[in-house]
């Protein structure tokens, strides 16, 4: 069966996105690559520290993978367009994720500034992949300001606690006619295919392998539940239903 | 003279150019990139910019990140 994701003109070979943030190595980035199966991976651009000896955490990335600098510490559509810029003239390509964010506790995104930011970078050629709280307006504006994909998040980003914004996501599914990626908050590879189930075209995940204890068996694990989820959504489930319909006949059983 | 690099207010004892403040830093510049006065500047003019009183350096490079 032809299943093809296209986004920003590539066909991409995975459903999995992967994060490089909170590895407590990032030496094992490569592994988690290849054995996750991913070929989006995101980066983030800070300033320098003079004071301690950083690596240039773009050594560790394959090289046939496609780059997606984030704007996180971005407050503003401006800050955010700054980051973008930069990131593509440091040849980084032009496939960029928005994150706007001004509330420090639950790191919700700015759905405005990030519609903003989107066509602004979108004009410009950029590949715009906005991060937002799902929401169907605005993923409707995101969608006409030409973003490449739309990225609602499932959780607050880090918690783990899985798809909790799953009927907003589903509403999503259904109206608009873009890649609909979930982003943050996934914390186990079951809630990353319950949400390929759905049709997710993806999801991109980072705290979750990242921060496990064995992060190359976990992104393994999460590349694995992307591809059960995605068949199962392509297979078309069959509908729920309140009483028992017995699988085995009804018929000639060995009574007396 | 006072330049600002990275968000600070840094001294520099004479005019140097972009390369030799890296050097002066200790920065592997291979690994970073420059935005100089708000522009993108391009590997190959930092060893042609001098820095003047209140430029604004920022010296930057990709971390990890979601």
């Amino acid at each position: 069966m032809e299943d093809k994701l296209i986004i920003g003109g590539k066909e991409l070979t995975s459903r999995l996105f992967i994060g490089t943030g909170k590895f407590a190595s990032n030496k094992i980035i490569p592994e988690v690559v290849k054995r996750s199966g991913a070929q989006v991976v995101t980066v983030a651009l800070r300033r320098m520290d003079f004071d301690s000896k950083d690596e240039n955490m773009l050594n560790h990335i394959p090289q046939d993978c496609i780059l997606m600098t984030n704007t996180s510490g971005a407050r503003n559509a401006d800050e955010a367009v700054r980051i973008a810029r930069i990131a593509r003239a440091a040849g980084c390509g032009n496939w960029i994720k928005i994150e706007i964010v001004t509330d420090n506790k639950y790191l919700l995104p700015d759905n405005y500034e990030t519609i903003k930011a989107t066509e602004i970078l979108a004009k410009e050629g950029f590949v715009v992949l906005p991060y937002m709280s799902p929401d169907l307006i605005v993923a409707r504006n995101l969608r006409d300001a030409g973003a490449a994909a739309v990225m609602p998040l499932g959780a607050p980003i880090g918690t783990n606690k899985g798809l909790k914004t799953k009927e907003m996501i589903r509403i999503l599914i259904d109206e608009i006619d873009l890649p609909i990626i979930v982003d943050a908050g996934l914390g186990r590879p079951s809630e990353a295919a319950e949400a390929m189930e759905m049709g997710a075209a993806a999801v991109l995940v980072n705290t979750a392998i990242a921060t496990s204890d064995d992060p190359i068996t976990m992104g393994e694990a999460f590349g694995l539940a992307v591809i059960a989820g995605r068949k199962a959504f392509l297979s078309g489930a069959p509908a729920v239903k309140d009483f028992a319909e017995a699988s085995s006949p009804l018929t000639g059983f060995l009574r007396s | 003279m006072n330049i600002i690099l990275n968000g600070k207010n840094t001294e520099l004892e004479k005019p140097v150019t972009l390369l030799e403040l890296l050097e002066l830093k200790g920065i592997d510049h291979e690994k970073v990139i420059i935005e100089y006065n708000y522009d993108i500047l391009m590997r190959d003019d930092w060893n042609k910019t001098v820095l003047k009183e209140n430029d604004n350096v920022e010296v930057l490079r990709f971390v990890g990140g979601g």
